[in-house]
């Protein structure tokens, strides 16, 4: 029996093989996150799911975040990953330019990630290159924007019967 | 020792007759009743609502209760829920419809046959409630007209009886020739629905 996967394996296995290509290594909450730049996403998913030792085979969660205040790396995209055999989770992040939001597609390496990028798209306009069907999943197929970009509000914008100074925002 | 069972102790003589309900105008004789057909129709009618519930979130669940037996909508004359379109005279929208899914309560309204009438259970059918958001519809009288709103959320089953009972009035008392009046075809034109 192998000794159980932890945190500082898992840093000291991925830095062999990434040196200082991944970034940003914290533990907040025990859960280990790093980030690295966005070409390398699918190099550094392959390695994870591959890797004899680290076996994340899982994903959890892909989704992305919109930062209207980093410039020039205003999208973050943040996998998931749980190894299933120790029990263990890691995040991996990329950022990305909102103005060319081109992020490798993990649908070919995880069949989960096709549905979960559809969304990233729906949601954040994120353009995943090689994904097999990209379009929306969640919203009606009409919308001509991404909501959950920070510069459109909440609220429905068709509405007239609404005082808006009612609700506390003019 | 078991409890006594009391109940009706202190009983309450009834105020007026309930065993007969409303009967239309007319002449009434030795074994023969005349009046107009409209309103026995109306009567017919008002008594025999076919309900499509279309239930999509919490309301559903209010509605389940109203249909059960301590509520009890089949007093009412609308035992028979359906499930298709097809055979129902009032749609009872009961819940938070996404934009996603208004062209299928449009789809579900224009399969029904006229007459047909629309119930919006609740607040999020009847003006998008607490979802004031870009992926939820504000009401769905923005795609089907609405006869009856059910304020709460959810309402009680109180509340909902009583807005079945304003639709019993309004199908009661409807004109025979309203659904070939120009003010409804209006209406429906509106709606985009010819």
């Amino acid at each position: 029996m192998n000794m159980a996967l932890t945190n500082e394996i898992i840093k000291t296995r991925l830095a062999d093989k990434f040196g200082d290509e991944l970034k940003g290594w914290e533990e907040p909450y025990g859960l280990l996150t790093f980030f690295s730049d966005k070409n390398l996403n699918l190099k550094v998913l392959q390695f994870l799911y591959d890797d004899p030792e680290l076996k994340f085979r899982f994903m959890t969660d892909l989704c992305a975040v919109h930062y209207p205040l980093n410039a020039g790396a205003e999208l973050a995209v943040v996998y998931h990953l749980h190894n299933l055999v120790d029990n263990i989770r890691i995040r991996y992040k990329i950022f990305t330019d909102i103005n060319k939001p081109d992020v490798f597609s993990a649908s070919a390496l995880y069949s989960a990630a096709n549905w979960m990028e559809r969304e990233t798209y729906d949601f954040y306009g994120v353009n995943f290159i090689g994904h097999p069907n990209l379009k929306r999943i969640l919203n009606v197929d009409e919308m001509d924007y991404f909501p959950l970009r920070k510069e459109y509000p909440l609220e429905d914008q068709m509405r007239t019967d609404k005082d808006d100074e009612m609700f506390g925002r003019t | 020792m078991p409890r006594p069972v009391q109940y009706n102790i202190h009983n309450k003589p009834l105020e007026i007759p309930i065993a007969v309900g409303d009967a239309p105008d007319g002449y009434t004789g030795v074994g023969f009743f005349a009046s107009k057909l409209s309103d026995v129709v109306g009567l017919a009618r008002k008594n025999s609502i076919w309900p499509l519930p279309f239930a999509t979130s919490c309301c559903g669940i209010e509605f389940m209760a109203l249909m059960g037996s301590h509520y009890d909508l089949a007093r009412f004359g609308s035992e028979r829920v359906s499930f298709s379109p097809r055979q129902c005279d009032l749609l009872m929208v009961m819940g938070t419809i996404a934009k996603k899914m208004a062209p299928i309560v449009k789809q579900v309204y224009l399969q029904m046959a006229e007459p047909r009438w629309v119930l919006a259970m609740g607040a999020c059918a009847s003006s998008g409630g607490i979802f004031d958001t870009y992926s939820v519809l504000q009401g769905i009288d923005q795609v089907i007209p609405v006869d009856v709103y059910v304020p709460g959320c959810p309402p009680r089953p109180e509340a909902v009886l009583d807005g079945f009972m304003k639709i019993q009035e309004l199908v009661g008392k409807e004109d025979l020739r309203r659904r070939d009046s120009d003010r409804y075809k209006d209406l429906m034109k509106s709606y985009g629905i010819q």
